[in-house]
């Protein structure tokens, strides 16, 4: 099992040094002069160029290349033009709110759409299977950033059910003291349940549209996982040898069902990675996504390299533990190593 | 032989909802095995010997129907009783043993837990003596080393291996009954010799009466006290294993007979059946499904088929029987 794991690990290394490379590349080649943007409107070309000088962006790009990965090395991912802050410290005050937003949305997909798909196949043809394909039709066919409008525009704005889109807290409460940085956690942990429903109530709307479109893949693969299960060998072997429908079902079916979902798991949770950024754009949430679209916009280079080279690890991390769940469930995978 | 029927299948009929049309796969199929008996459903693929075995299991697909029938077993008619209660019965009173032991077990659960799971199931042991029992029910198996074996996943063991396990889940709760679906399909003739000779001690240890799937007729005449042949969806002929062979009176036996080789027969004289199995979903079906490929057809054919009695427990569906 260790062994997998570290060979695991050793193949995820390439994909950051390549990562490192098109970060470093696409932001150099993105339209936008940020020594222009930088100096300002009324700046003359000599203070443009003095400005270039400052940020090292008058070397040749092998150069360039050498210092931001040196910089690399020394975590240091560089400063935000626009704040003056480095990027590290917004990035990990930043990202707690997205991961947040993420990890509910998905409790809450996976809440729902596994027991849908498993009932979905467990009972074919009838109200729970329409019931299924009517959901995952729903959550493939309308975008993210569209159901998100669509929520708020239905609960905060028609039925006041929700509070604005603004933020993760609502304006005139404080933030809970920084514990795990996720605020549904952390209000709990210092017994404050006003900030605790606050958040809740915040993080719904976000959520709910993030777990709407990925509800869809899941409770699919669910389903028809779980039809492909019920219908082998050694299902019918469990039945002809009396054992509870509950056996089956969940012993024997599920647990070789759930394979192909951990698969899918992990490809939507990328998704969601992608979503957070339209999704905290509409809510206006206070996570990675929104401060990576406001970087690419002033054309702040570091906050996008960071942004993109955070996400890349966070990618390689959820690749390296859905393996290792794959291997705790699945025997067979477990030899390969 | 004794006469007390351990299972007595009368009249069975099942049809298949299939998008084409509905296909009768099984017609008035009427058997029974005897208690510590060893019989032998033989036919081509097709011919309803494995939907047999699933209808009596109550395990057949979503599509399958039984439209008549009962199947008499321990006093109760199975094809009567409640998906519940037959499931209680399962496992424990009646097994099954089925092909490609590879497939037939759970790929990612311990052989030693899949066999805990029934004895669990059935009361056959206690959730913590369970995994004892299993060992025991390896051990009887004849599987080496059934400690370390028991700690095994299906992929980690051959085929071999894979249908003893399967043997030992159907007998853990020593049932009365046991189907064996060609069970050593895909397993190599010296394999199969093993199984089939496991299979037959053990049953002949508890006097368990024994239903043998197969399409070699050899092998069921080398095992089984009588065999049934089947040709799709009925009941041809039913005879003591030496009578068919030293006579079968219908033409369809014959030819099997004539398409297994044997000692006596070499290769060259081995005969092919000519024509295939008629297409199940007509509804002009002719009373013999066989006379469409018999050389022995005559008008006579066209009535209701006989259950003529040609011998000591001898039955032949024929009117112009050899």
């Amino acid at each position: 099992m260790l062994n997998l794991l570290l060979s695991r690990l050793a193949t995820a290394i390439p994909s950051i040094v390549g990562v490192v490379v098109v970060t470093f590349m696409l932001t150099r080649l993105l339209p936008g002069d940020p020594a222009a943007y930088f100096a300002g409107l009324a700046a003359s070309p000599q203070a443009i160029a003095e400005i270039r000088t400052k940020l090292g962006l008058d070397k040749s790009l092998p150069e360039q290349f050498v210092a931001y990965v040196g910089d690399l090395l020394q975590g240091n991912l560089g400063n935000s033009l626009s704040t003056g802050q480095p990027v590290v410290t917004e990035i990990a005050t930043r990202l707690p709110a997205s991961a947040e937003l993420t990890l509910f949305a998905l409790i809450v997909a996976v809440g729902i759409a596994i027991p849908l798909g498993v009932l979905a196949a467990v009972k074919q043809g009838t109200w729970v299977d329409h019931l299924c394909r009517i959901v995952t039709t729903a959550g493939v066919s309308l975008p993210v950033f569209f159901t998100g409008l669509l929520l708020a525009y239905v609960f905060y704005y028609l039925l006041q059910w929700a509070p604005a889109p603004t933020g993760r807290l609502d304006i005139f409460l404080s933030p809970p003291p920084d514990i795990t940085g996720f605020y549904l956690i952390d209000s709990l942990l210092s017994g404050n349940l006003e900030t605790f429903w606050s958040a809740l109530r915040q993080l719904a709307l976000p959520a709910i549209s993030m777990a709407i479109f990925s509800l869809a893949p899941l409770a699919r693969m669910t389903r028809g996982s779980m039809l492909a299960v019920l219908g082998s060998d050694f299902i019918r072997t469990a039945r002809a040898s009396g054992l509870s429908p509950r056996t089956v079902v969940f012993t024997y079916a599920f647990r070789n069902a759930v394979l192909p979902v951990i698969t899918t798991l992990g490809m939507v949770f990328s998704f969601l990675l992608g979503a957070n950024v339209l999704v905290e754009t509409v809510f206006a949430w206070p996570g990675i996504g929104l401060y990576a679209v406001n970087a690419l916009i002033t054309s702040d280079y570091a906050p996008v390299q960071g942004f993109v080279l955070t996400m890349a690890v966070l990618y390689v991390t959820l690749n390296l533990t859905i393996d290792f769940v794959y291997g705790l469930v699945d025997p067979r995978v477990r030899l390969e190593s | 032989m004794t006469a007390i029927p351990a299972l007595a299948v009368e009249d069975l009929s099942v049809e298949f909802r299939t998008r084409s049309g509905v296909v009768k796969v099984l017609e008035h199929v009427g058997f029974s095995v005897d208690k510590g008996e060893t019989v032998a459903l033989v036919g081509e693929s097709g011919s309803g010997k494995s939907v047999t075995a699933f209808a009596v299991m109550g395990i057949l697909d979503a599509a399958g129907k039984v439209t008549s029938g009962r199947a008499m077993f321990g006093g109760s008619d199975l094809l009567a009783l409640s998906e519940r209660d037959l499931a209680e019965q399962r496992g424990r009173e009646l097994s099954m043993i089925f092909q490609n032991p590879r497939t037939a077990l759970n790929p990612i659960r311990r052989v030693g837990r899949q066999i805990a799971d029934v004895l669990v199931r059935h009361g056959g042991a206690t959730r913590n003596d369970a995994p004892q029992a299993a060992i025991a029910m390896l051990k009887k198996v004849r599987i080496p080393d059934p400690e370390r074996r028991a700690e095994a996943y299906p992929f980690e063991l051959s085929g071999g291996m894979c249908q003893r396990i399967m043997i030992a889940i159907a007998l853990a709760c020593r049932p009365a009954l046991l189907i064996a679906d060609e069970p050593t399909t895909g397993l190599d003739v010296t394999t199969q010799a093993v199984i089939m000779d496991l299979i037959g001690e053990l049953a002949g240890e508890s006097g368990m009466a024994t239903i043998f799937i197969t399409h070699d007729l050899a092998l069921a005449a080398e095992y089984c006290d009588r065999i049934v042949v089947m040709h799709a969806g009925h009941i041809v002929e039913a005879a003591p294993g030496r009578a068919l062979f030293d006579h079968a009176r219908h033409p369809y036996s014959a030819k099997l007979l004539a398409a297994t080789p044997g000692e006596t027969v070499s290769l060259e004289a081995l005969a092919s059946i000519p024509g295939g199995l008629p297409d199940l979903r007509r509804p002009d079906l002719p009373p013999c499904r066989y006379s469409g490929r018999c050389e022995r057809r005559t008008e006579a054919c066209d009535q209701p088929l006989p259950q003529r009695i040609v011998g000591d427990h001898h039955v032949v569906a024929c009117w112009n029987p050899l």
